[in-house]
């Protein structure tokens, strides 16, 4: 997955929308789907940033 | 092999805690499934699962490229292998670059290897290759949980070859019982000096990162090279029995734990698939929501199989209803005016290893309407 952007879709923080490249995807907080965990690594790399729901 | 030398191993296997039905630890090892794709270009910059379920490619710093796809070149008694065919060379290798083809097994389907204990039982890894040429790789067993692994160089030639590798028995590290990844068997065919700078391991140990893959070719050291793989087994005990071979619909339902869609056999996801090529449309419900500013389609889907973990979902508008033609964007049926597409792209409503929800928004839906709503998903629950 190549991310470039990340967003909460609600305020209850549980589904993170992310732009991969030309797709729109979305990756459940669960520290069991890879997609979150490469997610959480790069939040704490200082890469990603991710944004509050709308 | 004899058929006597083939008993004779099977009755080890069995002996030592394998053998039997069952006995494959790989998941689609025959390359007949293949729900993402049979073919993908352009491949080297970022890991991923392209096209044959379960099996992983996964790259790092590489500028190589390769096209893989699902190839009938295959060995007697197989239809299918995996191919990967360089189209863009990469001579000049950075400590960091890495190319493998791999499968991670599930820990809870490993606990019978007994790994870390003094009962912990021998694996014997085998598989089909060929190439273009002939070359040396090298496949690793890595236990993520304990991060211990252990190398075996082989070699591939022009014609169809069964590589037979058996690993140690490793008394040391117990994998969790649980639903992260036991095992991952992986073949190196194209590794820098972070993963090749030292001497290969070849007992289990908790080894540093330069010893994993020491002394292989790179496979992508010319456009010329391929590399073809089918028939991999991986199963208890030290020797290697004949593939066991499983319907169709068995290797697709294991293949379902870990990725689904709603597009029929030969589609594959992607937006713009005729919406007849899809298992839509289907009945969703409308709603309004004053605190989301608008009126919502709401669907459940139940997957096939309790997926591994709660996927990934991603959501691809259909064609063929004349609703609209943006990315992501799935129709609905109005009923004063025909298909029409949303206002927004479909997103996730909730996402459980049982079921995901779609949501979809549009300000013409009628709201506690029940309405027919078109679209395609894929849900990726990988290791």
């Amino acid at each position: 997955m190549n991310i470039s952007e990340a967003q909460y879709t609600t305020s209850e923080n549980k589904i993170i929308r992310v732009v991969d490249g030309s797709n729109t995807r979305f990756v459940p907080v669960d520290l069991n789907n890879r997609h979150y965990a490469e997610i959480l690594k790069q939040v704490k790399a200082g890469t990603l940033t991710i944004k509050d729901a709308d | 092999m004899s058929k006597a030398a083939e008993l004779a191993n099977l009755i080890g296997n069995i002996n030592a805690g394998g053998g039997g039905v069952g006995r494959n630890l790989f998941i689609n090892g025959a390359m007949n499934v293949a729900q993402r794709s049979t073919s993908e270009t352009g491949l080297g910059a970022t890991a991923g699962y392209y096209t044959l379920d379960r099996w992983k490619t996964d790259f790092s710093s590489t500028a190589g490229r390769l096209t893989m796809t699902q190839d009938s070149s295959a060995p007697s008694g197989f239809a299918n292998s995996l191919k990967v065919a360089c189209t863009t060379a990469d001579t000049s290798i950075a400590a960091g670059e890495q190319f493998t083809i791999e499968q991670s097994i599930e820990a809870q389907n490993c606990q019978s290897i007994a790994k870390g204990t003094a009962d912990a039982k021998p694996l014997t890894l085998s598989f089909y290759c060929k190439a273009n040429a002939n070359a040396t790789y090298v496949a690793e067993l890595y236990a993520q949980d304990v991060d211990r692994r252990i190398s075996s160089l082989f070699s591939v030639t022009t014609d169809w070859t069964r590589v037979e590798i058996t690993f140690p028995a490793d008394t040391t590290g117990v994998i969790a019982d649980d639903n992260g990844s036991g095992i991952k068997v992986g073949l190196w065919l194209h590794a820098g000096s972070t993963y090749s700078g030292g001497t290969l391991q070849t007992t289990w140990a908790a080894a540093s990162d330069n010893t994993r893959a020491t002394g292989g070719d790179s496979f992508f050291d010319s456009t010329s090279r391929t590399f073809f793989l089918t028939g991999c087994q991986i199963e208890i005990g030290q020797n290697p029995t004949s593939f066991e071979h499983e319907p169709f619909d068995v290797t697709r339902h294991k293949c379902l734990r870990y990725y689904e869609h709603n597009y029929e056999a030969g589609y594959y996801p992607a937006d713009g698939v005729t919406y007849s090529n899809t298992a839509s449309p289907f009945l969703g419900n409308c709603y309004h929501s004053s605190g989301g500013g608008g009126k919502y389609i709401l669907t459940y889907h139940k997957f096939e199989v309790e997926k591994r973990a709660s996927p990934t979902t991603t959501m691809y508008r259909v064609a063929g209803l004349g609703g609209g033609s943006t990315a992501n964007r799935w129709d609905w049926f109005n009923y004063s005016g025909g298909w029409d597409e949303t206002d927004d792209a479909t997103e996730a409503g909730e996402i459980s290893s049982q079921h995901h929800g779609a949501l979809a928004r549009d300000s013409g839906a009628g709201v506690d309407e029940a309405l027919n709503i078109a679209g395609g998903w894929e849900a990726d629950a990988e290791l």
